[in-house]
C-alpha cells in the first residue's frame, strides 16, 4: 500500500473517499497492541472461574443432585412402605370384618337356640297344663255325668214309682231299680 | 462513505464497538490495564459467581429459580462430556464447564447494548482454543504413546490411499483450532457488527421502521447464536478430547 | 484506487457467507428429512446436527472474516 500512496490518496481525495480515517476504526480484533492485554485478563478470568467451579460449584451442586436422588428414592421407598401399611391395615379390617359377622352369626344362632329352648320349655309347660285342665275338666264332665245318671235314675225310679201308683200298682223297689237300670244301659 | 455524507448525518462505523479502551488512566493498554476488554470479562466472572455460587447457596432440595439455572447447565455440559467422551471424560468435566460458562456468559453479556463483548476477539477466542488444541494434544501423547499418531492412520481405507488420508488428516488436525476459533469471534462480531449496521441505517427516516425490525430481529438472532456458539465450542472441545482419549478411528 | 478494489472484492467475499447459509440450509435440511422418517433416533443426533451446521457456518464465517479484512485491514 505504501508505494502506491501517492496516487491512492490523491484519487481518494479527488472523490472524496477518507480512507482509513473519517472514524474508521478499522478492525480492533486485528490490533495487536492490546493483545496482551486481553489474553491476560482472560487467563485471569479462566483461572477464577476454574477455581470457582472446582472449588465451590460443581461440588455442591453434585451434591444437591444427588442428595435429591437420595430423597426422591427415599420418599419412593418410604411411599412404598406406606402403601404396605396401607394394605396390611386393610386386610386386617377384613378379617376384623370376617370375624365379626361370624361373632354375629353364632350369637345370632345362640340367642335363637336359647328362644328355641324357652319357647319349647313354655310350649311344653303349655301342654302340661292343658293336659291337667282337660283331665280336671274330663274328670269334672264324667262327675257331672255321673251325678246326672243318678239323677235320671232317682227320677226314673220315682217316675217308675209314681207311675206304678197311679197304676194301681204296688212298686217293688228291687224290680224297679233292676229295670230302669237296664234301660239306662240301653 | 462518499454517499453517506451526501445523505447528512449517516455515518456508522460497525466495528467502533469491538474497541479496546483503557478505563481512566492515560490511554496507554499496558498488559494489567483495567480496560473495558477486562471489565467485561470480569462482569462474566461475576455471572459465574452469582449463579452458580449465590444461586445454589441455599442447597434447596426443591430449587428456586437460579438454583435451576445453576443445575440445567450443570446437567447439559455434565451430560454432553459423558455422552461423547464416555466414562473417562468425566474427569475433565470441570474444564469443559469452565469453557462453557464463561463463553456462554460472556456472549449474553455482550448482548447488552454498549456492552464489549470478549468473545468477538481473536485475542480471546485463539488462547482459548489453542488452550483447547494443545491440552487434548499433549493429552493424547501422554494417555496413548504415540499409538495417538493412529489418529491419522485411518486403518479402515484401502493401504494406497493411507498416506494421502493422513496427510489430510494432518491438516485438519491442525486447522482445528483455527476454525475453532474463528467461528466464535467470528459470529459473534459478524451479528453484533451486522446490529450496528441496522443501527446506522435506522437514521435515515424512509428506512428506520425497516432497520428497526432489522435490529430486532437480528437481535433474536444473536441470542440464538450467543447459546448455540458457546454449545457448538463446548460440543467440539469434547469430541476433540474423545479423539485424544480414543485415537482409535 | 485500491481502497474501491478492496471494498468490491469485501462484497464479493460476502457472497461466501450466503452460499455457506446454503451449507447450513442443507444440513438441516437432511437432518429434519431425516428426523421426520425416524423421528426416535433424531434426538440423539441433535450433537451431530450442531457440530455439522457449525462446520458448515465457519467456512461461511470465513469469508465473512475476509470481507471484514478487506473493508477494514487491507
Amino acid at each position: 500500500m505504501a508505494t502506491e500512496t501517492t496516487q491512492g490518496d490523491g484519487l481518494a481525495d479527488a472523490i472524496g473517499v477518507a480512507e482509513h480515517s473519517g472514524g474508521s476504526t478499522g478492525m480492533p480484533q486485528l490490533d495487536f497492541t492490546h493483545w496482551g492485554n486481553q489474553m491476560f485478563w482472560l487467563a485471569l478470568a479462566l483461572i477464577a472461574i476454574y477455581l470457582i467451579l472446582s472449588r465451590v460449584a460443581l461440588p455442591r451442586i453434585a451434591a444437591v443432585l444427588a442428595e435429591r436422588q437420595g430423597t426422591i428414592t427415599n420418599d419412593i421407598a418410604a411411599a412404598e412402605d406406606l402403601t404396605n401399611k396401607a394394605d396390611a391395615a386393610e386386610a386386617a379390617y377384613d378379617q376384623a370384618l370376617v370375624d365379626a359377622r361370624a361373632e354375629a352369626q353364632r350369637i345370632i344362632a345362640a340367642a335363637k337356640a336359647d328362644m328355641q329352648a324357652d319357647l319349647d320349655a313354655a310350649i311344653a309347660k303349655a301342654d302340661t297344663q292343658i293336659a291337667a285342665k282337660s283331665a280336671e275338666s274330663e274328670k269334672a264332665i264324667s262327675e257331672i255325668r255321673a251325678g246326672a245318671v243318678e239323677s235320671v235314675k232317682a227320677v226314673a225310679k220315682d217316675t217308675v214309682k209314681e207311675i206304678v201308683a197311679a197304676m194301681g200298682g204296688k212298686a217293688d223297689a228291687k224290680t224297679v231299680t233292676a229295670a230302669v237300670t237296664a234301660r239306662m244301659k240301653g | 462513505m462518499a454517499a453517506q455524507s451526501a445523505e447528512g448525518g449517516l455515518s456508522f462505523d460497525p466495528m467502533a464497538q469491538f474497541q479496546v479502551k483503557p478505563l481512566g488512566g492515560d490511554g496507554v493498554v499496558n498488559w494489567f490495564t483495567f480496560t473495558n476488554a477486562a471489565l467485561w470479562t470480569s462482569f462474566a466472572v461475576a455471572v459465574v459467581f452469582i449463579l452458580l455460587v449465590v444461586g445454589t447457596s441455599k442447597r434447596a432440595v426443591v430449587p428456586g429459580r437460579m438454583q435451576s439455572v445453576a443445575e440445567l447447565a450443570y446437567g447439559f455440559i455434565y451430560k454432553m462430556v459423558e455422552d461423547i467422551c464416555g466414562k473417562e471424560g468425566v474427569k475433565y468435566f470441570p474444564y469443559i464447564m469452565t469453557l462453557f460458562m464463561f463463553i456462554v456468559c460472556a456472549n449474553f453479556l455482550g448482548l447488552i447494548p454498549t456492552a464489549f463483548t470478549p468473545t468477538s476477539h481473536f485475542a480471546v477466542t485463539i488462547p482459548l482454543a489453542l488452550l483447547v488444541f494443545l491440552g487434548v494434544t499433549i493429552l493424547g501423547f501422554v494417555k496413548n504413546g504415540a499409538s495417538f499418531l493412529g489418529l491419522f492412520w485411518v486403518s479402515s481405507a484401502p493401504l494406497a490411499l493411507r498416506p494421502a488420508l493422513a496427510l489430510i488428516e494432518l491438516i485438519s488436525y491442525f486447522v482445528r483450532p483455527v476454525s475453532h476459533s474463528i467461528r466464535l469471534a467470528g459470529n459473534v462480531m459478524a451479528g453484533h457488527a451486522v446490529i450496528k449496521v441496522f443501527a446506522g441505517f435506522a437514521a435515515l427516516t424512509i428506512v428506520s421502521p425497516v432497520a428497526i425490525l432489522g435490529i430486532t430481529a437480528m437481535y433474536g438472532l444473536e441470542v440464538l447464536v450467543s447459546f448455540i456458539q458457546a454449545y457448538v465450542f463446548t460440543i467440539l472441545t469434547c469430541v476433540y478430547l474423545k479423539d485424544a482419549l480414543h485415537p482409535s478411528h | 484506487m485500491e481502497g474501491q478494489l478492496a471494498h468490491i472484492g469485501a462484497g464479493i467475499a460476502a457472497l461466501g457467507t450466503g452460499i455457506a447459509a446454503i451449507g447450513v440450509g442443507n444440513v438441516a435440511a437432511s437432518f429434519l428429512g431425516g428426523a421426520l422418517r425416524n423421528p426416535s433416533a433424531a434426538a440423539a443426533q441433535t450433537a451431530t446436527l450442531f457440530i455439522g451446521i457449525a462446520f458448515a457456518e465457519a467456512l461461511g464465517i470465513f469469508s465473512f472474516l475476509v470481507a471484514l479484512l478487506l473493508m477494514f485491514a487491507v
